[in-house]
């Protein structure tokens, strides 16, 4: 494993802060055992072809509400997530069905929430963008852009202070770097050497604002470098990149205990949510960053370097489909939560609270 | 600490406080409901709290009490933290965590920096992830920086995971006016926080309970947000021998027949000095003071109404919108044929709190304008 000074390091030279300079599709050897190598493409087949039948779903009204697909992302989930050790957390946002899939959430209680069903991994309270599982130590989910910050940081100050060994990955996008949570939570982390990760999804919009349209200055290493904190760029279109990077930050989170920047530079081909008409970016310019599109970029990669057969890929994807049918029926025959049960976990327990009746009960007898 | 000890009672609480009649017992309550509610209350935290913890019962000034329950909460619990501005080395923009910093060291007695949405949030995460935090913010104003994580994360968090996560985080703040601190200082915002499901609200007016409710606020599993009223920091009473844990009930503070007055935390002074004065004039007021605002006990506002069969809500918010207007909507609901006459409020002037002292106070419920409202009522 190489050095972090080696590791991260700005992808290109210039900061990135516009969709049009599109750098050149990720090429080079694989430097991971066939079985690693393999685990990196199937986790991002797995978050493609779960997203892909979302759309569908979606399309057909089987799925509600905010659907904010990650698709020409997956690289960046799939090369952090399973960098990760189980005790470490993982604090993502409303675009985060891939790294609840990877995290270990099955794809049967991810596609049963998406549904609203009682038997999602959020009990059909939170939806696609509140995926929830303690086991998997995922805290959401958050629909707030800056929100889970703050949250992530408190959890690596609890980490700190009870003298357990947790990473926290925290997951945000680059429009969050405009909030207040965002400068805030990047100073305690700094402040107080906390063990945090923070990972910067820059898919260079945020909705439809254009980074360099949002921010006076694009270069986002240069701020969290200003807390004093380390930080580097990746190419978030390279699974390679991403997971060298990951392997490196997270042992180093891990020793020091000091938080550290990650950017990891992707691109979203679909939509910003199922409402979005992509009014602010030119079509030419979605397709020229899916020629890095980090499926079949390094699909190519693995078999040129003979990891990967044509009749081995399409047997994994074959698998996936298999996975996705069987979360489509799980969700299909899961249940809807009786409205009985609406004021279920609000608070820990109704105890005995002295207002319950009256809460509902409206005009008393 | 001298400072705060050479001054006996806050402006809002002249030295005659000790007279006023604290009924511990709840008022008008037969014994066996009193019975009751003492067993509720002893089944979800049975360690009683001792005045003792390390203060000594007898005369003590309310900032003196909230001292000593956060000092008996770090030692009782090593998950137990104090997050907030100026908590450590300065003491406490109110003094109250004065000496704490020395006795458990800046990892558990943790200043912050003026971030209130970060260390909130930071506050939120270390719940989750294992403590138990105590978070100061200095003023109820200051707090709006860090709604969005309140109403956002701290209240919403267990039930958007589906019932997989709690936030068993405290959060204390000052409110109120009163010292000429003008708009951005001194208002009462307590009824935003106690709108949204998924936190308690609570709000010691008294000693005891400056020294009672934070050990069972901590051993609630969801947040809790505690009001202090700023004007209360300086009062002194006597702390009984045995300091309830009660987070759920109203009480009664005083036992009348001809009104009921419902109040809560820095005005229940003035609500109790009215009634004093009204019954001087031969009414009888019965003084309620709320105590915990979310979820409300109606239970007790509503028994009290019953037999008094008139209300005059006394809160130190503005009026629209206000928790007085909750109170009196629950009484319309569910007591409305036992009134005997239309229910009455006396809230705050609906003004930014001016700073020119005859200004604050003309702008706050004051004495004579409760006393006021209640002759109106019984067109006396």
């Amino acid at each position: 494993m190489n050095t972090m000074k080696t590791r991260i390091r700005p992808a290109t030279p210039a900061a990135q802060g516009s969709g049009t300079d599109v750098p050149a599709p990720p090429t080079g050897p694989v430097p991971f055992d066939r079985e690693r190598a393999l685990m990196l493409l199937g986790g991002m087949l797995r978050i493609r072809r779960m997203e892909e039948k979302s759309a569908e779903l979606y399309g057909q009204g089987k799925i509600r509400g905010f659907l904010h697909l990650y698709i020409g992302e997956e690289a960046v989930a799939g090369g952090m997530i399973p960098a990760l050790q189980p005790q470490d957390n993982v604090v993502a946002t409303y675009r985060e069905h891939g790294h609840a899939l990877l995290r270990g959430v099955s794809m049967d209680r991810i596609m049963a929430e998406m549904y609203g069903k009682a038997e999602g991994c959020s009990r059909g309270r939170g939806g696609s963008m509140h995926l929830f599982d303690a086991q998997a130590r995922l805290y959401g989910g958050n629909a707030i852009v800056g929100g889970g910050l703050p949250v992530a940081t408190g959890l690596a100050l609890a980490a700190r202070q009870l003298n357990e060994p947790r990473v926290t990955a925290c997951f945000f996008g680059e429009g969050a770097v405009a909030e207040g949570a965002f400068h805030e939570a990047m100073n305690l982390a700094a402040l107080w050497q906390l063990p945090v990760l923070f990972c910067c999804e820059n898919n260079l919009y945020a909705m439809g604002t254009a980074l360099a349209r949002s921010e006076s200055r694009v270069d986002l290493c240069a701020k969290a470098a200003s807390y004093g904190m380390q930080a580097g760029s990746i190419d978030g279109m390279d699974v390679v990149a991403v997971h060298q990077a990951a392997l490196a930050a997270v042992k180093q989170v891990r020793a020091s205990l000091a938080p550290i920047f990650l950017e990891l530079r992707t691109y979203r081909f679909r939509a910003h949510s199922m409402f979005d008409a992509e009014l602010y970016r030119d079509k030419a310019e979605v397709q020229a960053w899916k020629t890095r599109g980090p499926i079949h970029t390094y699909t190519a990669r693995l078999k040129a370097q003979g990891l990967l057969t044509e009749q081995q890929f399409l047997a994994l994807d074959r698998q996936v489909a298999e996975e996705v049918d069987r979360a489509v029926a799980f969700a299909e025959a899961g249940h809807w939560e009786p409205v009985g049960d609406l004021l279920r976990d609000v608070v820990a327990a109704r105890q005995d609270e002295a207002d319950a009746p009256s809460e509902s009960s409206g005009v008393a007898p | 600490m001298s400072a705060a000890k050479s001054r006996k009672s806050p402006d809002a609480a002249p030295a005659k406080k000790k007279a006023v009649a604290i009924d511990d017992r709840g008022g008008d309550l037969t014994g066996a409901r009193a019975a009751s509610r003492s067993k509720s209350a002893s089944k979800r935290s049975p360690a009683t709290v001792k005045a003792g913890g390390g203060v000594g019962a007898g005369r003590i000034s309310y900032r003196d009490a909230m001292r000593a329950a956060l000092q008996e909460a770090l030692q009782r619990d090593p998950r137990v933290m104090l997050m907030g501005e100026d908590v450590g080395r300065y003491g406490g923009t109110y003094a109250v965590t004065k000496g704490l910093l020395a006795e458990f060291g800046p990892e558990r007695v943790r200043d912050t920096p003026l971030s209130e949405l970060g260390f909130v949030g930071a506050a939120i995460g270390a719940a989750i992830g294992g403590l138990r935090p105590i978070v100061e913010v200095m003023t109820v104003n200051f707090s709006l920086l860090a709604l969005d994580q309140i109403v956002n994360t701290a209240a919403v968090y267990r039930h958007m995971s589906g019932g997989q996560f709690g936030v068993p985080l405290v959060i204390r703040m000052a409110t109120g006016a009163g010292r000429q601190l003008a708009a951005q200082h001194s208002h009462s915002l307590e009824v935003w926080f106690a709108h949204v499901p998924g936190i308690r609200v609570l709000a010691p007016a008294t000693v005891e309970d400056a020294r009672g409710m934070l050990w069972p606020a901590l051993q609630d599993p969801d947040p809790v947000v505690i009001f202090e009223h700023a004007q209360l920091y300086n009062l002194e009473d006597e702390l009984p021998a045995t300091v309830s844990d009660d987070i759920t009930h109203a009480r009664v503070r005083q036992v009348g027949t001809d009104v009921s007055l419902i109040t809560y935390g820095g005005s229940l002074y003035k609500t109790l000095d009215a009634a004093r004065e009204l019954a001087a004039l031969g009414i009888s007021a019965e003084v309620v003071d709320l105590r915990v605002l979310r979820p409300l006990d109606g239970d007790t506002v509503l028994a009290s109404v019953r037999k008094t069969r008139r209300a005059v809500v006394v809160d130190e918010g503005w009026r629209s919108g206000s928790l007085a207007a909750e109170v009196m909507a629950r009484i319309a609901e569910s007591a409305f044929f036992d009134l005997d006459a239309p229910l009455a409020r006396v809230c705050s002037e609906e003004v930014p709190i001016p700073y020119a002292r005859h200004m604050e106070e003309a702008a706050l419920p004051q004495v004579p304008t409760i006393v006021a409202a209640v002759r109106a009522l019984l067109n006396r």
